[in-house]
């Protein structure tokens, strides 16, 4: 795929476009009126229920489990342990040349050992015919261990701490000259550090899979961001045929991460299906989840600043520390935004692991940019503080044109205008720099900016587009639905592409039939189908033109298609609307009742060709170029003087992310963003028992994300100019909304209170 | 609740008669006496518009109606509520609200989407009849009942037991103060 043919279809100022326009959710009235249909929710005859058994311990083996009891329960079907389970084929070494690989959230063969490496490890699995009876057998199962010792303290660890290595998917230690010399050599500077801790996705949907085997054939139901690598990944497990496992999952309640990845529950769903021959459907408690599914990893970080008398960065150190598990997890990327973000003359970015026996980490919405914004920008306000200057001030004095690292060439960088945007809008001028200056009776204003920085990725996905002579569209591709839109977005772009009403354009999704798309993560879906998509409709077209110059009766007869535009549902000469042809009235005098057009393969060298294609792209991209969506924050909070307690008051994001497709599933997800970000920097957290590795809060009610009482109007703002590198100029803006958030936060506190929180999150009590 | 297996609830064999009416339909079932509303809804009647999130009361997805009145579904047994009128987001049938959601993307994702409108149901009866909420400014001798106005901070307290984890709080109080102007 090259860029060129990506760009957007001509257009003329009459067409009707539906790119840019605020178009309601196609899935709107399913999910409002209670017919969408997740995956725990299909029915099957027989369908049996299973439930987990964790381990209490953080480390050691199983030396007894006593399934008697639970067995005994009316109603049970099976118990299954080690002791009993089938064998699981190995799964792939994690390579980030082969990325389904990637999709195991840990190396446990999951009840084919004795081992236990965390606490809450899933040592039993109940099958019975009804959710009561599963629940509470595995009440039932009794099981002893041999303990042994378990390092699951991450502040003690964090002495031992070793450099992350780099790897083709992110670098390892990244520098420009000395920074450390320069620091100290800097006539002003701040040296400080932050930590975040833990925190879970809590989609509200719970992680559920209902698994049906016919033969060595499987169908599966699951909430995942990865249709096809769980397909891929389950045949492997299961030694049988990829083809003939079928992933289907249309509507996912919500993911951020914690679906990405094949945990516990799906590979066992499919285990008991497979032991008991009977459909089973497995939905993990919320504590289930906590136990089975990884979340963020803590960080401890370092960011020093070095600078000029007026301000203009000589230093900028990031380093941090950050966990895996000893059996599973990436090093989250924490300092992967710092080197994009300021012209400093020097840099050093450096990124530290421990590995502890607790589950692993995995990535959680903006992995690095989220907590690794919170420290950078947080520390420089804290260097405009210490120059006596204003926060948006020393930004742009140190906004770099080129990428900052290495020199390359940006995409299309817009956050000053971002800046200048929002802070209108906000009314920044009427903020009093002097800490604790603004009061709303008794409540103490702060206000708050920070700089939102997130790179789009693309990969590679295939589609079909289909076009039948009764003028309806079929865009086929196994993407994920989980509230971003995509449907209506992906509908959006073939309507324009093909000039034809979005009323008729069908999108299906979902379901692992489909020409294989990539999963829904890192902000990459969107542009990723949108590739495919123009590509197919461009062919479509083609395929139009030619049917319709074999004949001698249609308009278009020697016409070229770069002098046509798609409109009005066919093809017409550019500037002459009146010379062309509906698609319609081709395909009937061809006596054709549909065309297809396809882009990729599943199978094969195709696939191959794929990936080879796809790679070569993405290592030409990263040589060219550093393209990111940005934005900047603002945010107002009003403090108690009293107790301590923070209200969110007001926000406005202003955002460069590129061409918006649909404002209103854009904003959502920025807003959305917003929120999860206020919840990381406000309340949330996940509290692990430093003695045991046990979680000790996996509920909703004492893992407090923001409820509606949290989260103020938040105004979202966009620049709105096309990335000349991006398909149709659009960047993913699904994790960008979330980076900066927190820095915003603890700025505008320290703004209302004088009080600088460097410990997220920001709670009462660090107030008083 | 699985981390103390020395917990032992009543046997999971004993069932009894339950009548249910649900969306105006009576329903019969044979249930353990611990089932939940929300399961009785869910897996033995098919009503998988009702969500299950926590099975904790901390979520509000499984909001529903019970005469009128929003209840936590996965918080009460159904055997509670014989005779009772429950109705869920399949229930309720005149759209109105649901077109506003749909209008201001009051969901991204959907799943909390169910219990939010049928909490902003019983919400806005709770309004209605003049119940005060904690954000609402009481004057002295009327602290029983109110007829403040619903401002986006009261309905942003009130519907402060249902969840949102994509973040759509603010078009679903948009969505809804359009409903209940």
């Amino acid at each position: 795929m090259t860029q060129t043919e990506v760009a957007s279809p001509p257009r003329s100022e009459a067409k009707e476009l539906s790119v840019g326009k605020p178009i309601d959710r196609v899935d709107g009235t399913a999910k409002t009126t209670g017919t969408a249909r997740f995956s725990a929710e299909y029915p099957y005859p027989d369908l049996a229920h299973a439930a987990l058994v964790h381990a209490t311990v953080a480390r050691g083996r199983i030396t007894a489990i006593d399934t008697a009891d639970a067995s005994a329960v009316e109603g049970v079907l099976a118990v299954l342990t080690h002791e009993n389970a089938p064998a699981l084929k190995p799964a792939l070494s994690p390579s980030p040349l082969n990325l389904s690989s990637m999709v195991s959230g840990t190396s446990l063969d999951y009840l084919n050992t004795d081992e236990v490496h965390w606490n809450g490890q899933p040592v039993a699995v109940v099958v019975a015919e009804t959710l009561d009876a599963a629940r509470h057998a595995a009440l039932l199962v009794r099981v002893t261990y041999d303990q042994l010792p378990a390092t699951v303290d991450f502040a003690a660890e964090e002495k031992n701490a070793t450099p992350v290595k780099g790897d083709l998917i992110s670098p390892g230690e990244e520098k420009k000259g000395d920074a450390e010399a320069a620091l100290a050599a800097a006539p002003v500077s701040v040296d400080l550090r932050f930590t975040t801790p833990p925190y879970h996705h809590n989609a509200i949907e719970p992680h559920a899979t209902t698994a049906a085997w016919d033969g060595d054939r499987l169908t599966v139901h699951d909430a995942t961001q990865s249709i096809d690598w769980v397909r891929k990944h389950l045949a492997l497990r299961f030694g049988v045929p990829v083809a003939g496992v079928r992933v289907i999952a249309p509507y996912v309640g919500g993911g951020f991460g914690g679906k990405g990845s094949v945990w516990a529950g799906t590979i066992l769903a499919a285990m008991a299906a497979r032991v008991t021959g009977r459909p089973v459907r497995m939905v993990l408690t919320r504590e289930s989840i906590y136990h089975t599914v990884g979340g963020r990893t803590p960080s401890a970080q370092r960011v020093a600043l070095g600078a000029d008398a007026d301000g203009r960065m000589t230093a900028l150190i990031h380093t941090s520390v950050s966990r895996i598990g000893r059996i599973g997890g990436r090093p989250e990327p924490v300092t992967a935004a710092s080197g994009h973000l300021y012209d400093a003359a020097t840099i050093l970015l450096q990124q530290n692991i421990v590995e502890l026996d607790l589950l692993p980490n995995t990535f959680m919405r903006a992995p690095g940019e989220s907590i690794g914004t919170f420290a950078l920008e947080a520390a420089v306000d804290e260097l405009a503080g210490e120059l006596g200057l204003d926060p948006i001030e020393l930004r742009m004095r140190n906004e770099p044109a080129k990428n900052p690292l290495d020199g390359k060439d940006f995409s299309n960088r817009m956050l000053r205008e971002a800046y200048a945007l929002g802070a209108e809008k906000f009314g920044w001028s009427r903020r009093t720099p002097q800490p604790g200056s603004m009061r709303d009776g008794r409540w103490l204003v702060g206000m708050g900016v920070a700089s939102a920085y997130h790179p789009p990725v693309q990969l590679n996905a295939n589609i079909t587009v289909r076009l039948s002579v009764d003028g309806t569209v079929v865009v086929r591709c196994g993407f994920q639905e989980m509230g971003m839109g995509g449907a209506t977005v992906q509908g959006q772009i073939a309507a324009d592409a093909l000039g034809v009403p979005l009323a008729s354009v069908k999108v299906e999704y979902g379901d692992s039939e489909l020409p294989i798309a990539p999963m829904a993560g890192g902000a990459t879906q969107t542009a990723s189908v949108a590739t495919a998509l123009l590509a197919a409709c461009d062919k479509l077209k083609r395929s139009m033109l030619a049917l319709a110059r074999r004949s001698g009766e249609s308009p278009l007869r020697g016409q070229r298609l770069d002098r046509l535009e798609a409109r009005d549902g066919g093809l017409y000469q550019i500037g002459k609307p009146g010379v062309g042809e509906k698609y319609t009235d081709i395909l009937g005098r061809a006596g054709r009742p549909s065309v297809d057009a396809a882009v990729g393969s599943d199978t094969g060298l195709g696939a191959v060709a794929g990936q080879v294609r796809f790679m070569t792209k993405f290592l030409r991209d990263r040589r060219r170029w550093v393209k990111a969506a940005t934005g900047a924050h603002f945010c107002e909070v009003r403090v108690d003087p009293d107790t301590g307690e923070v209200r969110v008051s007001r926000w406005v994001g202003s955002f460069d992310v590129g061409t918006v497709i649909n404002p209103k599933t854009a904003s959502s997800q920025l807003r959305g963003g917003i929120v999860m970000g206020i919840g990381m920097a406000m309340s949330e957290q996940t509290l692990i028992d430093p003695r045991t590795g046990r979680i000790m809060n996996p509920s909703l009610s004492e893992y407090h994300v923001p409820v509606h009482a949290d989260v103020p109007p938040i105004e979202i703002h966009y620049l709105n100019e096309p990335d000349p590198t991006m398909p149709l100029g659009l960047r993913g803006l699904g994790e960008v909304g979330i980076t900066g958030v927190a820095a915003a936060l603890a700025n505008a506190v320290h703004h209302a209170t004088g009080r600088r929180v460097r410990d997220l999150p920001i709670t009462l009590d660090k107030l008083l | 609740m699985t981390l103390h297996p020395e917990v032992r609830p009543r046997p999971a064999g004993h069932t009894m008669e339950v009548r249910l009416r649900v969306n105006g339909a009576d329903r019969t079932l044979q249930l353990a006496p611990q089932v939940s509303l929300l399961d009785a809804l869910r897996e033995h009647l098919g009503l998988m518009g009702t969500k299950k999130g926590c099975d904790q009361g901390a979520c509000g997805a499984c909001t529903v109606l019970a005469d009128g009145e929003r209840i936590n579904a996965c918080l009460t047994l159904a055997v509670q509520y014989t005779g009772r009128e429950i109705t869920t987001i399949e229930g309720v049938t005149d759209g109105e609200l649901q077109r506003a959601f749909v209008r201001h993307d009051g969901f991204q994702c959907g799943y909390c989407t169910s219990g939010q409108i049928c909490s902003a149901i019983g919400m806005l009866a709770e309004h209605a009849a003049g119940m005060p909420s904690a954000v609402t400014e009481h004057r002295h001798g009327d602290a029983e009942l109110t007829d403040a106005e619903l401002t986006q901070a009261e309905i942003r307290e009130r519907m402060s037991g249902n969840l949102c984890r994509c973040g759509a709080y603010n078009g679903i109080v948009d969505a809804i103060q359009e409903v209940a102007r």
